[in-house]
């Protein structure tokens, strides 16, 4: 790989031994990739939180030894000095504040808030949620990130336009201290191209439906970059980042067009760009249906715990469901949980979407999400949820079977105790 | 013959590129659905867990791992790191697609790795197979587990 002086200046050690080691890194992850050269890059979106008990050894020799072993693939424990470029933490394991009702032990949740400290010193901002788009980081058009959180990178790169490959905790580690990272994949104009074309033959305008479409998609095409066209109704932050997500974790869609929409396609033609077209699908109610089954693992209809907002929640989400449920009463054998980012959690409290979620029996909680922390209410034998995310993962994770339906269904579960969700 | 070398004695011989460097040997477990890491393995028990998927509850400890590539969540790579760190890692990854996944999962795993292959090593080699990976030759050597 073909390194600039600079590089090589932090290559051969010159600007310390924790730049060698991120230099190190790049270098052995861009030579495995086949990458010609890095990227500068000014925006770097991690997972540097010490907050899980497989780390609880590490932790013991530092917060040194978390980021040089975690963050920079080297056993070699090496002083971490400050960030050189804009960095921010993704979500977490622990609610900060919510931990007990998570189940979470203080011990647990004391070693987060003694990394948050020492790590936002070091100059890591603390944003703690799957969405930093939502609070604050929204890169512009064209901008090279380093990102982590499949979901955050398929929106970044679709619907804000900047460009970043799915990085990992070792990648953005060692981006967040030298401002490099590959030249490869997404932030290489050609392979942001299109190469599959979908026509949508059934009407998709609420969050559900995103959900299943991106599921099934996502399962057929892959890592590849789709194009959609067809009856996609009212696109907005909430859908786009839910069809993301699902897309995300039955493939590994990284990147995706809506003519018109997305901001790298006027139309297809533009979209695909001469690039060769692979595959033309189609979605209809059948592939619907087909989606929708596979998302719905569970039989037994008790619901004990819902889980919404995955990916974190927008304020409006936030609204819709406190609204559904104000000045009623959540089934004494149901939990619901509600994950939004602290920041707008915070706006949830100041419009008292935060009170009439928590006098139902609700709890709105930040920094984290059951699929990431591994905890949902003790005794959970039955989820319900809105996010094809948590229900494609949380069966493998918590090995605890999911019904997946509307947000209106999934709140409704949470009133009466049963899971009456259908598909109509 | 194309591309590969088939000797009297049952060995197959493909060629690729390195992604990470080494030399490793063992029983080949092959599966044709891409891999999660983090929510598609359980990191100390080294197996797959996700729900639909064909190795679910198989564990890839010591395996010369053979699959198409990666899927799903960034936490990929932190997840074969820590099989590494748990020692239940993969002895080598054989993948035809690159992804940055896939890359730095195996970067990390410090599991000799290769792709890019001369044929589609899912169609040559089968679960259970004995499998040579000289990654820094470039070189897999194949021999097929006696059938019957």
């Amino acid at each position: 790989m073909k390194l600039t002086d600079a590089e090589q200046a932090m290559y051969d050690g010159r600007q310390g031994p924790a730049k060698q080691k991120a230099m190190d890194l790049l270098v052995r992850y861009g030579e495995a990739l086949g990458a010609e050269r890095l990227v500068e890059t000014n925006n770097v979106a991690g997972a540097f939180n010490a907050s899980t008990p497989s780390v609880r050894e590490l932790v013991k020799k530092g917060f040194d030894a978390v980021y040089s072993e975690l963050n920079l693939d080297s056993q070699d424990v090496v002083p971490i000095p400050k960030m050189a470029v804009n960095t921010c933490q993704l979500i977490t394991g622990i609610d900060n504040d919510r931990w007990h009702i998570q189940g979470i032990p203080q011990e647990l949740a004391d070693q987060q808030k003694k990394a948050e400290k020492h790590f936002g010193a070091l100059g890591i901002n603390m944003f703690a949620t799957c969405t930093p788009y939502q609070v604050g980081n929204v890169p512009v058009k064209g901008e090279h990130c380093a990102w982590m959180e499949s979901s955050a990178v398929v929106y970044c790169n679709s619907v804000l336009g900047a460009r970043t490959n799915t990085e990992g905790k070792e990648s953005t580690g060692a981006a967040a201290l030298t401002g490099r990272i590959p030249y490869w994949g997404y932030h290489i104009p050609e392979n942001r191209r299109g190469n599959y074309l979908v026509e949508v033959d059934v009407e998709v305008d609420d969050i559900m439906d995103y959900g299943l479409l991106g599921y099934w998609l996502g399962e057929i095409v892959q890592e590849e970059v789709p194009v959609l066209t067809g009856k996609l109704r009212n696109p907005s932050l909430i859908k786009l980042k839910h069809f993301g997500a699902a897309a995300a974790s039955s493939g590994g869609v990284e990147m995706y067009h809506v003519p018109g929409i997305t901001p790298e396609a006027r139309d297809v033609e533009e979209a695909v760009a001469g690039r060769k077209i692979v595959d033309r699908l189609r979605y209809g109610a059948a592939e619907r249906k087909l989606a929708y089954e596979r998302l719905n693992c569970a039989d037994n209809r008790d619901v004990d715990f819902v889980m919404l907002g995955c990916p974190h929640n927008a304020i409006e989400q936030v609204a819709r469901i406190a609204l559904q449920l104000d000045g009623r009463k959540l089934s004494l054998k149901t939990q619901m949980w509600v994950h939004t980012p602290r920041a707008l959690r915070e706006v949830a409290e100041r419009n008292g979407y935060v009170k009439m979620i928590e006098e139902a029996g609700g709890v709105v909680m930040s920094d984290t999400c059951p699929a990431i922390s591994r905890y949902a209410p003790k005794g959970t034998k039955v989820i319900a949820t809105d996010s094809a995310k948590q229900a494609h993962y949380l069966p493998a994770i918590l090995n605890i079977p999911v019904w997946f339906g509307t947000v209106e269904e999934c709140v409704e579960a949470g009133l009466t105790g049963k899971w009456n969700g259908r598909l109509k | 013959m194309t591309g590969m070398q088939e000797r009297p004695n049952n060995k197959i011989v493909l060629h690729g590129r390195k992604v990470v460097g080494g030399v490793a040997e063992g029983e080949a477990l092959v599966t044709r659905d891409t891999i999660s890491g983090w929510g598609g393995i359980n990191e100390r028990e080294g197996t797959v867990i996700e729900r639909r998927h064909e190795l679910r509850g198989v564990s890839f400890k010591d395996k010369i791992l053979v699959f198409p590539g990666a899927k799903g969540s960034s936490g990929y790579s932190a997840y074969f790191h820590m099989t590494r760190l748990n020692g239940v890692n993969p002895k080598a990854m054989l993948f035809p697609k690159m992804t940055t996944k896939a890359a730095l999962g195996a970067v990390v795993t410090h599991a000799p790795s290769m792709t890019d292959f001369d044929r589609d090593p899912l169609a040559v080699i089968e679960t259970g197979d004995w499998v040579k990976v000289d990654a820094d030759k470039g070189i897999v050597e194949v021999t097929k587990k006696a059938k019957g």
